[in-house]
C-alpha cells in the first residue's frame, strides 16, 4: 500500500502563511475612514515591509555619507553597502555580473538611458522601432521623441481582442530598417504576460537587440535575464517593496560599454579637463552624481525580503488572486474584465456597466479599498478597447481571498448605489 | 468623506440617470468643448443667449456621475438667467470646490451647495468644476478648453478662459 504524504514533508513547498506576511507590512493595519485598508493598487506602487523600513533606518543612522569619494568609515561603509546592493540585484535576476547593473530612479529614467545612449547614438533616419499596442506611456514616449529626433519610424504590434499580442504580426513587422524593439513583460493596465522569450529570439535572428519594461514582471515573477537573453531589461523598487526613486537598468556588458553617457556629471568621469573628459567605466559611466543611496541599500533589502519568499511562491499566490477574483467577477452580472489573456498577472481591469470607473473608485474608497482608475498611462491600450479608463485591481503576494472578497462586496455596493 | 455616499445618492439617482436639458441646441449662439484629459472627460455645452438672457442651454458629453449631475444641474440653474449671473454662479462654484466660499455666507448657490462635498475628494474637483469651466468658456467664445495646463480653472483667473 502506498502511503499519502504528510502534509509536513519536506519536499511540498510550505502553505504560503499571508497573515504572516501581513504582519510584516505596518501599513497593512490602516484604517481609511473606519474601515480596513484594502490595498489593491499595488501595479501602482506597492507597500514597504518592516525589514525595508528598517534598514532605510539603519542606513540613515549609521551609515550614511556620500560613496565613491572619500576616504573616511562613513564613506567606505556607504560605498560598500551600495554595491552590496548592486549585487543583490544581480542574483535577484541572475545577470552575469554586478557591472551590468545600472541604478537608475526608476524604469522611465532606465528607458530613457536606453533611449539616449543607445538609441541616439545607434538609431538613425529611416530606421524602425518596434513597441506594442500594450506599451506604458514610458515606453512609448523616449521612442517617440527619438523618432522626431533623428527621422525614425515606430511600428506597433497591435493586439487582439483579449489583450494579447498578436506575434504574427510581431513577426512581419521586421525588414532590414528594424533597430530595436521595445515591450513590455506584463501589461499595467490588463496584465498580459508577453511571450518576451520568443520575441527576444525572433529578434535576435535579425541582429536586432530588445528592451525589456519589466517594471510590471519583477514584482510578480521570477525574472532570469540570461535565459531571457535580453539586452536591456528595466524595471522600478517602489513596486517592488522598495522606496520610490530607485529602478535598475540591467544592460548587457558588451552593449552598455558601446553606448554613450545619458547623463554627465561627476562619477560618471575618470577625468576632466576642459581639453577632453574620460568617461568612466559601467556602470558608473550611467550613474552621474550622487545616487539615491539609501535607496538603492533600501532596494537591495527589499530583493532580500522577496527573495526569502521566493518569486515562484509569490507568483502562485498572487495567481491564486487572480484567478479566484476573475472568476467571482465572471459571476457578476454587469461587471466585465477587460483584459482576458490566458497568461496574466496580478490585475484585474474591469468595467461596471453604466458606472464611470472614477466613480467605482471613489465610491470603493468608502470602503477603504484603494483601486486605481484611469487610463493606467496606456491611452492606446484604451483606444483598442474603445474606453476611456478602466477600474483596476492589482495584487500583490500580501493580499488575501478575504480582499478580494471586499473587493467584490465593494463592487455590489457601487452597482446598488447606482441601481 | 462620510457624505461621499449621500453626495452620490442624492445627485446621482437623480440626474445621472435622468440628466436636464441633455442633447444638442439647435440655435445655439454659443459652444464650447470641455476636456479633462487625465480621466478622458468630455462635454460639449451649447447655449442662446437672446440679448444678456440664456434662453436655451443643453449639454452632452461621456463623463463621470459627478461631472454629469454637475452639468444637469448647472443648465437647469442657470436657464432664463442673465449671463452676468450664470458667471456669478461659475465664480461661486468654482470657489465652493475649491474650499474657498464659506457656504454659511451670502452665495446663489442653493441647491448646487451638495457639490460642497467634493471638497473632501480633491481627485474629483475638476470633474464636478468641469462643466461651468466649459460654460465659461462658451460664453467667452472659446471652442474648445480644458481642466489641465494653461486652462487649468484651479489656477486660471476668472475671465480669463
Amino acid at each position: 500500500m502506498k502511503l499519502v504524504e504528510p502534509a509536513s514533508s519536506p519536499r511540498l513547498a510550505p502553505t504560503f502563511d499571508v497573515e504572516r506576511i501581513r504582519a510584516d507590512f505596518p501599513i497593512l493595519k490602516l484604517k481609511v475612514g473606519g474601515k480596513p485598508l484594502v490595498y489593491l493598487d499595488n501595479a501602482a506602487s506597492s507597500q514597504m515591509p518592516r525589514p525595508v523600513i528598517d534598514r532605510l533606518l539603519r542606513y540613515q543612522t549609521t551609515q550614511h555619507a556620500n560613496i565613491n569619494r572619500a576616504v573616511h568609515y562613513l564613506s567606505e561603509t556607504a560605498t560598500s553597502e551600495y554595491e552590496e546592493s548592486r549585487r543583490k540585484l544581480q542574483c535577484f535576476i541572475n545577470a552575469r555580473e554586478d557591472k551590468e547593473v545600472i541604478f537608475t530612479s526608476g524604469t522611465t529614467d532606465a528607458i530613457n538611458l536606453v533611449m539616449h545612449g543607445y538609441g541616439r547614438k545607434f538609431i538613425g533616419a529611416g530606421d524602425e522601432i518596434i513597441l506594442t499596442t500594450l506599451e506604458h506611456h514610458s515606453n512609448i514616449v523616449p521612442w517617440q521623441m527619438l523618432a522626431e529626433e533623428k527621422g525614425a519610424k515606430i511600428r506597433v504590434v497591435p493586439i487582439n481582442d483579449a489583450g494579447e499580442l498578436l506575434i504574427d504580426e510581431y513577426e512581419k513587422l521586421f525588414n532590414e530598417r528594424t533597430k530595436f524593439v521595445g515591450v513590455m513583460h506584463v501589461s499595467n493596465a490588463l496584465g498580459t504576460i508577453n511571450p518576451v522569450k520568443h520575441m527576444i529570439d525572433f529578434a535576435h535572428a535579425r541582429g536586432v537587440p530588445v528592451l525589456i519594461d519589466g517594471a510590471q514582471a519583477a514584482p510578480h515573477l521570477p525574472v532570469d535575464v540570461q535565459a531571457l537573453d535580453c539586452d536591456f531589461y528595466a524595471f522600478s523598487g517602489h513596486k517592488l517593496c522598495g522606496p520610490t526613486g530607485i529602478g535598475i537598468l540591467y544592460g548587457k556588458a558588451a552593449i552598455l560599454e558601446r553606448m554613450q553617457p545619458f547623463k554627465g556629471g561627476g562619477d560618471m568621469i575618470l577625468s576632466v579637463t576642459f581639453e577632453k573628459t574620460t568617461y568612466n567605466t559601467i556602470p558608473h559611466k550611467f550613474e552621474a552624481g550622487t545616487p539615491p543611496i539609501a535607496a538603492a541599500i533600501g532596494l537591495g533589502a527589499a530583493v532580500d525580503y522577496l527573495s526569502a519568499i521566493g518569486m515562484g511562491r509569490i507568483a502562485a499566490h498572487e495567481l491564486d488572486l487572480l484567478n479566484y477574483a476573475t472568476e467571482q467577477v465572471n459571476g457578476m452580472p454587469g461587471v466585465r474584465i477587460i483584459g482576458t489573456a490566458e497568461k496574466k498577472a496580478a490585475v484585474l481591469s474591469f468595467a461596471v456597466d453604466g458606472v464611470h470607473p472614477h466613480d467605482v473608485g471613489t465610491l470603493l474608497n468608502e470602503d477603504g479599498i484603494a483601486i486605481r482608475t484611469g487610463h493606467h498611462c496606456a491611452q492606446p491600450v484604451m483606444q483598442r478597447f474603445k474606453v476611456a479608463a478602466t477600474s483596476r485591481a492589482s495584487f500583490a503576494f500580501y493580499n488575501s481571498m478575504a480582499e478580494v472578497d471586499a473587493l467584490i462586496a465593494g463592487i455590489r455596493s457601487v452597482q446598488k448605489v447606482f441601481s | 468623506m462620510a457624505d461621499t455616499k449621500a453626495l452620490y445618492q442624492e445627485v446621482i439617482l437623480d440626474h445621472n440617470r435622468k440628466p436636464r436639458n441633455y442633447g444638442t441646441l439647435g440655435n445655439a449662439s454659443h459652444q464650447a468643448e470641455g476636456h479633462n484629459p487625465l480621466c478622458g472627460d468630455h462635454l460639449s455645452v451649447m447655449l442662446n443667449l437672446d440679448g444678456e438672457r440664456i434662453d436655451g442651454i443643453a449639454f452632452q458629453g461621456e463623463s463621470c456621475a459627478i461631472c454629469k449631475a454637475s452639468a444637469s444641474m448647472m443648465t437647469a440653474t442657470v436657464k432664463g438667467k442673465t449671463r452676468a449671473d450664470a458667471e456669478t454662479l461659475i465664480q461661486e462654484f468654482r470657489d465652493m470646490a475649491m474650499s474657498k466660499l464659506d457656504l454659511n455666507g451670502h452665495h446663489h448657490l442653493g441647491r448646487l451647495a451638495v457639490f460642497a462635498g467634493v471638497r473632501d475628494l480633491p481627485t474629483r474637483v475638476k470633474c464636478a468644476i468641469l462643466p461651468w469651466h466649459t460654460l465659461h468658456a462658451a460664453f467667452n467664445s472659446v471652442a474648445s478648453t480644458s481642466t489641465e495646463a494653461e486652462d487649468d480653472p484651479m489656477h486660471a483667473p476668472i475671465g480669463n478662459a
